[in-house]
């Protein structure tokens, strides 16, 4: 690596400024905040806050409730990465296959991502409405008893579906730009090795996409864990009976419905921590171990 | 083992005609090497006979079996990629097992194979590597160890050794040759290299934007070019070409040398010429020189010059030059080197 020498001394933390500014204001000082939060505890009246040490942690992982929106969202968060990697790979590969208006097919498949969370919640939600929603329509005509609102299973999978539908774009991307850097040659070696179709996926693209793969679980299993407050709170607001309430939605619950704050800040270090060792993970391991070249 | 026949093979990619009808029987056994420069359809030809493009007009056989719409998998070739293509996520042994294990080979005999083919190309000590812990020279050696234990009818091979430094493609050139000889499989070897070209072919096929222009063993190719083009592409430097109206602007031929009527071009090799004594007997060809440029490759030295009318003329002699730049030389050659086409630039003769 090449230092650069500036001239001026200032010049540099000028044109640093702005990120560092968003930087303190939107994450360091929270973070801050919320680690100072989380070892004290409020009086039942507000008026006064006390230091407890690591009590409130303590508290928290004593607590089944905690336990279960843990539980809630490794189920959550896998399934809606694995689900919206699973279509947006399929997508993939056919959109490789299409010549023909193969630019409109992607520009098609990638509108989704713009939609907003909350909106791609209120877009699910009304499909699915039990009440007055076409897909929960079609499914209770042919039989199906449609109850999002009294079934926690139901309810999850809608959120799944909702969280993953809005992903599926982002990962499409990686995936064509991955199935594009497999080198054409390669693809043509197998077919003359006799390796086709489903065969010729498994045994060589699937295994080259690998990096995007790792990748991909990395940054979907961050999404669904920390990006997905807007569609659950849309959907389905952590209901019925806290079936689909994550550990983001868990911190909101309890801080600002609840006005738990010391819990609260405590359950959103734990996020921190969660956050940092994924990353951590992520740089450490699938960054080194699944490039090839 | 098989021969290989094309029947006026066509390709168009949209409105462009990148192969303008090609017909040419390869026996069984045989080394054919597809010359021509960049962008000239060699590639294409060699991967229509692959499968791994549609033909758009003609027939291909391989072993007597029409292959125009055969899978590649299924036409019994096997092929060496420019970049090895090696599939990067597997050890040496499985990149050379794949295809044999694709096919429901036995185990036993995939390892066999294997055994064999390493021996040969003295990669064992490689076979548990990944293709990255391989230098290019061995990546090579892998790619030909995948299309030797398929033991194919034919071999296809793509520019293979382009990407390899001069003296370990010198090195390969030699042992893809003995290889080829000892399995005695059909080959058709592409290259834009008219030296490997030279030194691999048991048959030369030159090909120039998208037809064949020639087909002929090396020697043929050299000492009787059917065009113009052939005659520059084949030999190292190129022939010296001279155009008919000009004679008598700084060169002249004997009268007694048969031409075609009306406008030709007159092509004689650099090798061909030497200076002449001012008291030797004339020869059918003599030209005066300007020299320019004099480089020394080795053995020999090569001169470049200008004629009179500003054509451009190399020349060659044994040794040191014994001329300066500036000087002006009188060089010679007889008539049976000198290769006469006429005004379309084919063979005259
Ligand atoms: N997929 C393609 N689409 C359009 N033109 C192509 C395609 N592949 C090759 N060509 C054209 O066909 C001609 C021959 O290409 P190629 O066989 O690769 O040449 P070579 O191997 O002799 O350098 C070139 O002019 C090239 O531009
Ligand atoms: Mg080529």
């Amino acid at each position: 690596m090449q230092s650069v020498v500036f001239p001026n001394k200032v010049l540099p933390y000028l044109l640093l400024a702005p990120q560092i500014v968003l930087t303190v204001v939107f994450f360091f000082w929270p973070a801050s905040q919320a680690l100072y939060q989380s070892v004290l505890r409020e009086d039942p009246f507000g008026l006064k806050s006390g230091f407890v040490g690591l009590a409130n942690f303590r508290a928290i992982l004593a607590n089944p409730d905690y336990l279960h929106s843990l539980q809630v969202t490794v189920v959550f968060s896998l399934a809606t990465a694995l689900l919206s990697m699973a279509l947006a790979l399929l997508l993939a590969t056919s959109a490789d296959r299409v010549v023909r208006g193969r630019n409109v097919y992607r520009t098609l498949l990638i509108w989704p991502y713009a939609v907003a969370p909350a909106v791609a919640g209120m877009l699910w939600l009304f499909m699915f409405n039990p009440a007055m929603g076409t897909f929960a329509y079609i499914l209770r005509r042919n039989g199906f008893v449609w109850d999002p609102l009294l079934n926690g299973n139901q309810a999850m999978w809608l959120v799944i579906v909702a969280a993953a539908w809005k992903q599926i774009s982002y990962n499409f991307l990686f995936f064509v730009a991955g199935l594009q850097a497999i080198p054409k040659s390669l693809i043509e070696a197998a077919s003359i090795d006799g390796a086709r179709g489903t065969k010729r996926f498994w045994t060589i693209v699937f295994p080259l996409l690998a990096p995007t793969t790792f990748f991909l679980l990395v940054v979907n299993t961050v999404y669904a864990f920390f990006d997905t407050f807007g569609i659950i709170h849309a959907v389905t607001g952590g209901g019925p009976a806290k079936a689909t309430e994550t550990l983001v939605y868990k911190v909101y619950n309890d801080g600002f419905v609840n006005l738990d704050l010391g819990s609260s800040a405590a359950q959103s270090v734990i996020l921190m921590i969660i956050v940092v060792a994924l990353t951590a993970f992520q740089f450490r391991f699938v960054e080194k171990r699944v490039h090839y070249s | 083992m098989a021969e290989i026949t094309l029947k006026d093979v066509r390709k168009s990619y949209g409105t462009v005609e990148a192969i303008k009808g090609v017909s040419l029987d390869i026996d069984d056994g045989e080394f054919v090497v597809l010359v021509g420069p960049s962008g000239c359809g060699k590639s294409t030809l060699l991967r229509m006979i692959a499968g791994l493009e549609g033909i758009t007009g003609g027939d291909i056989l391989i072993g007597g079996r029409q292959v125009n719409d055969v899978e590649p998998a299924e036409r019994d070739i096997a092929m060496v990629f420019q970049n090895y293509a090696l599939y990067p996520h597997m050890t040496v042994r499985q990149n050379l097992a794949y295809g044999l294990k694709n096919r429901k080979t036995p185990s036993a005999e995939i390892d066999r194979r294997i055994a064999a083919a390493a021996k040969t190309l003295e990669i064992e000590p490689y076979l548990d590597r990944k293709p990255r812990q391989l230098s290019g020279g061995q990546r090579q050696r892998v790619a030909m160890g995948r299309a030797i234990v398929r033991q194919p009818a034919a071999f296809l091979f793509d520019e293979p050794l382009s990407n390899l430094d001069a003296k370990l493609r010198g090195q390969m050139r030699i042992e893809i040759k003995r290889l080829q000889r000892s399995l005695g499989t059909t080959s058709v070897y592409v290259t834009h290299d008219q030296m490997e070209a030279m030194t691999l072919a048991d048959r030369l096929v030159v090909v120039s934007a998208g037809r064949i222009e020639q087909v002929g063993t090396p020697l043929e190719l050299y000492e009787k070019p059917a065009t113009t083009f052939v005659a520059t592409f084949i030999g190292s430097p190129s022939m010296n070409l001279l155009h008919g109206r000009d004679a008598s602007a700084g060169w002249s031929l004997a009268p007694d040398v048969a031409r075609p009527n009306g406008d030709f071009t007159l092509g004689v090799r650099p090798e061909d010429l030497s200076p002449i004594l001012a008291n030797g007997p004339a020869p059918a060809f003599e030209a005066t020189v300007r020299v320019d440029g004099i480089e020394l490759v080795g053995a020999e030295s090569l001169l470049h010059g200008r004629l009179e009318n500003g054509s451009e003329l190399i020349f060659r002699v044994s040794g040191r030059a014994r001329n300066a730049i500036g000087d002006a030389v009188k060089v010679g050659a007889s008539a049976d080197a000198l290769h006469m086409f006429d005004a379309n630039g084919h063979r005259f003769g």
